[in-house]
């Protein structure tokens, strides 16, 4: 499982993961609070910065992630451009953009581990009230680790499909496939249980 | 407890191992990503409250910085782009698609999960999913919804393709419905 974080080390890999989210909270906060349209280009703007201050590839490899934006972003354009002012259209297109390019420099320069990091930090309250973290933890590490597995298995029941008939397999391998996965859990779970279940 | 954990991560792998398919063209023609029906087997396979934790698990995960949505979308931009309010819907409609399954016991499970796709996947979706849409775009809450009428009939066919397959599972293997015991 290859996770969104860049391979280009950029200075922003360098910021602790906990304040960056808080940034990118209040930032997206105030983009949806404001109408004025020298903040929303402006914002762009400055995201835009961001993106080429570590250099050219980690700017390219930015804007690749927000390609399925594209539609959307004129479409929202044409229609506040018909409805009201195109002026009005670009700047909800800019706020968009701004909004979505910020969120994914964040996954684009934070490592999963760190991300873990934080939602631990942001969980240890709820522990202290008696929520079992620990199950979560453990359910986190399970779906990391039974997605290439699934995934293989599906591939496997695609291939027997193509053996035995014509054609696309379509949605006929869905309910094999979940049954597989049932199978897997109740395994997993015995599993769990001869080591002591699952932890606090 | 140790069942309940491992049932909701491996849905939670299943929903995201869905996504890794191309996109399934229907008999009429209408492209789905088999993601969709995941979310909502979730819903119908282990029924409301495990069902929307593991469709909650998947999106954290996402959130955390897999691209695990289908087309390998993934990462905090999803939350802030215009189909933010699907995502918020997703454990909704499978905790209703769930709770259906649950509560009509006498009704056939073909049916029963067809209805609960219906009710979950198109009414209960789609309202978080307009409201979404409206606040980021700008757009009007009738606009928004006009938007979204291209997709009704696939949603459609894909509540029938859940219950086919719930219905199915059933049948395979009666006690593997965890909405049903």
């Amino acid at each position: 499982m290859i996770a969104l974080t860049s391979p280009i080390e950029t200075p922003w890999h360098r910021l602790p993961a906990g304040p960056k989210l808080a940034l990118l909270c209040a930032v997206t906060l105030g983009l949806v609070l404001t109408g004025s349209l020298s903040v929303q280009l402006g914002a762009l703007a400055a995201v835009a910065g961001l993106y080429l201050l570590p250099g050219r590839d980690f700017a390219r490899a930015g804007l690749w992630a927000l390609r399925p934006l594209i539609p959307f972003l004129v479409v929202i354009f044409l229609w506040h451009w018909f409805t009201e002012t195109a002026l009005q259209g670009a700047g909800i297109a800019a706020r968009l953009l701004a909004a979505v390019g910020l969120a994914n420099l964040v996954t684009m320069t934070t490592r999963l581990d760190d991300m873990i990091g934080v939602l631990r930090r942001v969980l240890a309250p709820l522990r202290r009230l008696g929520l079992r973290t620990g199950a979560l933890e453990i359910a986190i590490a399970m779906v990391i680790r039974f997605i290439p597995v699934l995934a293989i298995k599906g591939r496997a029941l695609t291939e027997a499909w193509r053996a035995r008939a014509k054609g696309r397999p379509g949605w006929r391998v869905v309910a094999p496939f979940t049954l597989l996965a049932i199978d897997d859990a109740e395994h997993v779970a015995e599993a769990l249980r001869a080591r002591g279940g699952v932890p606090r | 407890m140790e069942r309940n954990v491992a049932l909701i991560a491996l849905f939670a792998a299943l929903i995201a191992a869905l996504g890794l398919i191309p996109q399934l063209v229907l008999p009429f023609g209408v492209p789905v990503t088999a993601q969709s029906l995941g979310v909502m087997l979730c819903g119908t396979v282990l029924g409301a409250r495990r069902g929307a934790l593991a469709v909650l698990l998947f999106l954290l995960l996402v959130a955390l910085g897999l691209p695990l949505l289908a087309g390998g979308r993934g990462g905090l931009g999803v939350f802030a782009g215009p189909t933010v309010g699907f995502l918020v819907g997703f454990p909704m409609a499978a905790f209703t698609a769930g709770l259906i399954m649950e509560r009509w016991r006498a009704v056939p499970v073909l049916w029963a999960a067809i209805a609960g796709s219906i009710l979950g996947g198109i009414v209960v979706l789609y309202i978080p999913g307009i409201i979404g849409l409206a606040l980021v775009a700008g757009m009007t809450l009738p606009a928004a919804s006009a938007a979204m009428l291209p997709f009704i009939p696939g949603d459609l066919v894909k509540a029938g393709l859940t219950g086919v397959i719930t219905a199915g599972l059933a049948r395979a293997r009666p006690d593997s419905l965890l909405s049903r015991r």
